[in-house]
Parts: C-alpha cells; sequence; structure tokens
C-alpha cells in the first residue's frame, strides 16, 4: 500500500536535515504504529507524505500502490487516497463544517472521475457517521473546528476520514489532548474503518493509543530513523524502559 | 481681456456644465446647495477627506467614457419579488418601471413632483447639509443643486416587498447625477434595494428619514463594468428605537467612492452600515467612508468591511464614530479588514474614534492579510483544489459583512454573486 524507500528530507529555509533515510513498507489491512522521543521526525514524515510546504526531498521515494506521492499536490495526494489526521487540526471560521465535508467529498470524487454525491445522499451518510462519534448536528453546522473543544476536534478528523473513505490514513498524535473516555471514543472510530484494502500508520508517543488501536507492526523511530521494528510487544517495551534502553542498544 | 485674466475653477467648470432644474418646493434647497459648492470648491487631492482617494476623475467637467460590458448574468435580485423601479443612462424609465403603487408607501419621481411636497421638502437637502459637519462633502451639495431625477418615498406602514431600483446603461459616456429621498414613518418598515452600474460615472445622493421604531433596510450592488466610476452619499437620520441598516456589494468599477452620514438622535436606535468588495487589477480603487455620530442613549452602531484585493487593486477605508456628551450606553463596533491576494495590492485604513460621553463601549479593528496557509494547507489535504480552497477561504472572510444583511434570500443572492465573480477571476 504505502511504500517509504531511503527518504531523506530537510527543512527548506534551514540546513537541518530532518529525515536521514527512512524505509516503510505499510500493508493493505494493517495498522503500523510509529513511536519515538521528541524530534525524531514522526510529524514531519506525516507532513511531508501529505504535501506540506516547507520541505525539501533530498533523497528516496514514497508510493502509495505504486504511484510515487512525492511528486503530487496535497489535493491529488487526498484523492489518490492519503488521508492525514491532523495532530492539531487548523479552524476555519466562516466555512461550516457540513459544506466543507462535502466539498472535500465531491472534489475528491470529481478528481476519480466518479459521480459527486447528491445533498440528500450526503446528508444521510453523513449523519450516521456523525452519530456513531458522537458528533452531534451543532457540530456539523459550526464553522470548521471553531469553538470545539480537543476532543471534539478529533473526532471531527476521524468524521473526515469516515465520509472520505481513504485507502491510506495516517494518524498524527490523535490521542494528544485527550481524555481517556475521548481516546477511546476516536479508536472506536478508527477501529470501524480497519478494513482489509485499508493501511493505517499511527503515530504517537504513548502506548495507551495503542492499547485500543490494536498495531500489527510497532517501530522506533529516533533522529531521522527508524531504528527498531516489532511486534506490539514493542510498544509496552517503550512504556516500561522509555527509549533509552532501546536507543542504546541501537547505538 | 480682463475675462481671459480669470482661470476658471475646477469647481465653476463644473457647475457650468449644468443645469438647475427648477419645481417650486425644492428651490431654495438647491439654491443653498449650489451656494455651499461654491464655497467649499469640489474635492481635491490635498483635501484631508481624499488623502487616500484622488478625486480629479469625478470632479473633472467631463466624465471619462467607459465601455458597455455584456454580461449573461442573471440580473441581481431578479428572483425576489418586489417593485421595480428602472433608470436608464440616469434617467427614470416609466415603461421599463412597474405600477409605482404599493400599499403603506408613496413613490414619486423628483423630476415630477412640482407640488409642494411637505414632508420631502424638509429631507431634500436637509440631511445632506447636517452632514456637511464636521466634514466638508462638496460632491453631495453639488448633487442637491443639480441632480435632474431621482425618487422620493414616504413610507407610512410596512411594505410587503422591496422596492428595487435597477440602473441600466446603454451609453458609454452618460454622467448621472441622482437624488432620493425616503421618509419612513413612525413604526414603518421598508426594503431599499439597488443595482446595476447607472452611467459611465455616478453621482448619487440618498437621503433616508427614519422616525420613531421604524425600520430601513438597504442592500445595493455596485458594478460591474470596469471603466465605470461612482461617488455616493447616504444620509440618514435615526429616531428613537429605529432600524437602519445597509449593505453594500461593490464589484469592479475602476473609481467608487462611499460615503455613508449615519446621525443617531433618538435613543435605543441601532444602525449598521456594511460592505464586501472584491476587486481586481491595478486601476480598481474602493473607499468606504463613514461618519456615525451617537447623539443619543443606549444607541448601537456597526461598521463591518471587508474588501479582497487583487493585481494591484486598491481599498480604503476611513470610519468614524463620534460619541456625543450625553450619549451615554454606546455601543460602536468597527471593523474593516482587507484579504490582499498578492503583494501588488494594498489597503489603506483610517479608523477614528471621537468620544466625549464617559460611559460607552467603542471598539475598532482594522488588519490586512494573507490567505491562512494552514487553512489552505488542511482544505488541500482533504482533497479540494487549491483554487477551489482560496475561493472557500476567501468567501468565508467576506462572509462576516454579508452576514449583516438580514434577509436569506437576499444574502444568498449576494454571497452567489461573489462565489461568480471569484470563478471569473480565478487565480
Amino acid at each position: 500500500m504505502l511504500s517509504i524507500k531511503g527518504l531523506k528530507v530537510k527543512l527548506e529555509d534551514e540546513d537541518k536535515q530532518i529525515l536521514k533515510g527512512v524505509d516503510l513498507e505499510i500493508e493493505a489491512g494493517k495498522v503500523h504504529a510509529i513511536m519515538g522521543p521528541n524530534g525524531s521526525g514522526k510529524s514531519t514524515l506525516s507532513y511531508v507524505l501529505s504535501g506540506k510546504d516547507g520541505y525539501e526531498v533530498t533523497g528516496g521515494a514514497a508510493t502509495l500502490e505504486g504511484v510515487d506521492l512525492l511528486d503530487m499536490e496535497p489535493e491529488e495526494r487526498a484523492a489518490a487516497g492519503l488521508f492525514l489526521a491532523f495532530q492539531y487540526p487548523v479552524e476555519i471560521p466562516g466555512v461550516g463544517n457540513m459544506t466543507f465535508l462535502r466539498t472535500a467529498v465531491n472534489a475528491q470524487r470529481k478528481a476519480r472521475g466518479e459521480e459527486e454525491m447528491s445533498a440528500a445522499e450526503f446528508l444521510k451518510v453523513v449523519r450516521a457517521r456523525a452519530k456513531e462519534l458522537k458528533i452531534d448536528a451543532d457540530m456539523l453546522k459550526r464553522p470548521v473546528n471553531v469553538g470545539f473543544s480537543g476532543g471534539e476536534k478529533k473526532r471531527n478528523e476521524i468524521l473526515q476520514m469516515a465520509m472520505l473513505e481513504p485507502k491510506m490514513c495516517i494518524l498524527d498524535e490523535t490521542d494528544s489532548g485527550l481524555d481517556v473516555d475521548a481516546m477511546k471514543l476516536v479508536a472506536e472510530g478508527v477501529n470501524a474503518l480497519r478494513s482489509e484494502g485499508r493501511g493505517f500508520l499511527v503515530i504517537t508517543h504513548y502506548q495507551r493509543l495503542l492499547d485500543h488501536i490494536k498495531p500489527d507492526v510497532v517501530h522506533i523511530m529516533a533522529d531521522g530513523r527508524i531504528i527498531k521494528t516489532g511486534g506490539p510487544e514493542l510498544a509496552l517495551e517503550v512504556e516500561n524502559n522509555g527509549y533509552a534502553d532501546i536507543l542504546a542498544e541501537v547505538a | 481681456m480682463a475675462e481671459a485674466a480669470v482661470k476658471q475653477t475646477p469647481t465653476d467648470a463644473m457647475i457650468a456644465t449644468l443645469d438647475m432644474p427648477l419645481a417650486g418646493w425644492s428651490d431654495s434647497a438647491r439654491r443653498d446647495a449650489l451656494a455651499r459648492v461654491q464655497s467649499m470648491g469640489l474635492p481635491q487631492r490635498r483635501d484631508e477627506y481624499w488623502k487616500y482617494t484622488r478625486p480629479d476623475t469625478l470632479v473633472q467637467a467631463e466624465a471619462a467614457p467607459a465601455a458597455l460590458r455584456a454580461s449573461d448574468e442573471v440580473p441581481l435580485f431578479d428572483q425576489i419579488d418586489r417593485l421595480k423601479v428602472v433608470f436608464v443612462d440616469g434617467v427614470f424609465d416609466a415603461d421599463a418601471s412597474d405600477d409605482l403603487t404599493l400599499e403603506g408607501i408613496k413613490i414619486e419621481r423628483l423630476a415630477d413632483a412640482t407640488a409642494d411636497i411637505h414632508w420631502a421638502r424638509d429631507i431634500y437637502g436637509a440631511l445632506e447639509t447636517r452632514g456637511q459637519s464636521p466634514v466638508a462633502r462638496p460632491l453631495a451639495a453639488l448633487n442637491t443643486a443639480f441632480a435632474p431625477d431621482g425618487i422620493l418615498i414616504h413610507v407610512t406602514g410596512k411594505v410587503t416587498k422591496p422596492v428595487n431600483f435597477i440602473y441600466r446603461r446603454t451609453s458609454t459616456t452618460a454622467d448621472a447625477m441622482l437624488h432620493h429621498c425616503i421618509k419612513l414613518d413612525a413604526g414603518a418598515e421598508m426594503t431599499l434595494l439597488e443595482n446595476g452600474p447607472v452611467a459611465a460615472r455616478f453621482n448619487g445622493v440618498l437621503e433616508v428619514e427614519v422616525a420613531d421604531k421604524a425600520a430601513f433596510h438597504h442592500v445595493r450592488a455596485q458594478g460591474r463594468d470596469h471603466e465605470q466610476r461612482a461617488a455616493t452619499h447616504i444620509f440618514t437620520r435615526l429616531g428613537a428605537e429605529s432600524t437602519f441598516k445597509s449593505f453594500t456589494l461593490t464589484a469592479n468599477g475602476v473609481m467608487t467612492r462611499n460615503d455613508c452620514v449615519i446621525e443617531l438622535t433618538g435613543d435605543d436606535a441601532n444602525a449598521t452600515v456594511a460592505g464586501a468588495c472584491v476587486g481586481d487589477g491595478g486601476d480598481f480603487h474602493h473607499d468606504d467612508t463613514v461618519f456615525i455620530t451617537h447623539d443619543a442613549v443606549n444607541c448601537e452602531s456597526r461598521q463591518v468591511f471587508k474588501k479582497v484585493l487583487r493585481n494591484g487593486a486598491t481599498g480604503v477605508f476611513q470610519g468614524k464614530i463620534l460619541v456625543k456628551a450625553g450619549a451615554q450606553k454606546t455601543d460602536g463596533y468597527q471593523i474593516s479588514q482587507s484579504l490582499l491576494l498578492d503583494e501588488d495590492s494594498q489597503f489603506l485604513a483610517k479608523p477614528e474614534l471621537e468620544i466625549y460621553a464617559d460611559d460607552v463601549a467603542c471598539s475598532h479593528g482594522s488588519t490586512s492579510g494573507a490567505i491562512d496557509e494552514d487553512a489552505l494547507f488542511y482544505l488541500r489535504s482533504r482533497g479540494v483544489p487549491h483554487g477551489a480552497a482560496t475561493d472557500l477561504l476567501t468567501l468565508a472572510f467576506l462572509a462576516e459583512a454579508v452576514t449583516e444583511v438580514e434577509d436569506e434570500a437576499l444574502r444568498e443572492e449576494v454571497t452567489g454573486r461573489l462565489a461568480a465573480w471569484l470563478e471569473r477571476h480565478a487565480s
């Protein structure tokens, strides 16, 4: 599904290398988790994959189902099936959440040459999905993320994911700023979307999210590289001993 | 020889081209207005009130021609049930207009009003005169003196449908001057719609007297012919518990100066003046100048202006709130913002507060900025293409001003017009 080979990235404005050769293969139907200390390059990886400005790829490649991601505009990557759940979802005053969702769904459909969703059909689907995530009608009417609590913003990200039905989902520290109940709700939303044809990359600091979204593979990232890969037990090891042992082991 | 030595001033040159229509009841108002223009002189570049807008093309004796543009757009407000009052090149066209009778309202043509119209005598040029202090507005006085046409409306009840002044253009050179007076009796209500490019050059004055508990709603659209020029003035005086709401949509037009002068004279009155403006190109210049005087207790005023400027367009905002001594519990709000879509465009703002009462809440803010890059990336990451995402954010920016239009159908017409403009001017 998602294939990353030797990806090297620096900041555009600074001579600072962030990713120093990342290799990662995520198969359809699998959930991969990336853990790592602050500054290891986890969020940069998610931004570079989704096409945010400010980064320069200096080497390597990233493909989604064999298609080169790095050459595409952000909207083309989205239409190709990539989705990033933001660590800090952006507030957009003046744009209604519903308008935003419908514009996004239909823009992707149009880009893929599919028929646009009618207003009635869209409303039916969005209401059902929103209900599962305990998103009320008021949240759908309000401007995108404006005045939303931390938990509401993250649930809104998952609602977008559910509506857009991407092939490859990247969750960037979706657990940050959430209490246990909110985290469970978000995790349930994600789990409901797990399927044969869909890959997940869950980026997190802490193991606790992985209690709720059970990963198939866990990677440890440090200093711009994946330094260790293992099963779910690797996350528990980090939880118990921190990163120091793993870092020392690799060094 | 002696005659040749006296250089004619631009004011004299302009006056020499105009004829004063005399009709009896308005004669003295017109003569007084002429005297005001002569003593004030037309605006000049060095006038402080015209610091950001060059008045040259508005005061020169001959109007520059403006090309006519064909449009396949459905005219604005066409879907709205309204009473149509049509002007062609600045002249009332009875055949194109609806029958001017409507319950709760009396509509007359200024040029035909020869009998003594008592209510109009108290308004025609009178509100304009009040608006000449503390800042001179010579183009409005010129209009009072010479306007050959316009509409007089006396509103006695709640009018069931809006009155729509439709300004059509057929001539590339027409230099139009219109003067409208509206009086709303106590408790009366009406909505006035205005749209159309009027003329190559337009000097418009609208005087509105809003009596106690009356409500006046105004939505107008200026544009869309690119070379047209306009200087408009709205003068209004509000009685107790009355409402005045005016919204202006401006798209294109090479030079537009809109003055709005509001006087809150009765307690608990409420005034809103708002505008959304979209401009493209180095010769686009748009100026909103507002002067609101609070002279009563517990009144609220709002100024909400938003401009989207691209490819070297210029936007100006001069807004003042004057709170007189004794106008306690005043709530004054003023915001002017521009979205600059490139580095060549500019926005010049002069917000002013002058307060002589000690128990008031007044706020003002003015900003210029570009499209929010984070919001743009967020939209694009969800699959919305760059252009569509920019348009969505631009409309969202304008929405705060458009929201001031109370009627939903009218609000949607305005939003649709702005969206269509953005589509035509795709980056």
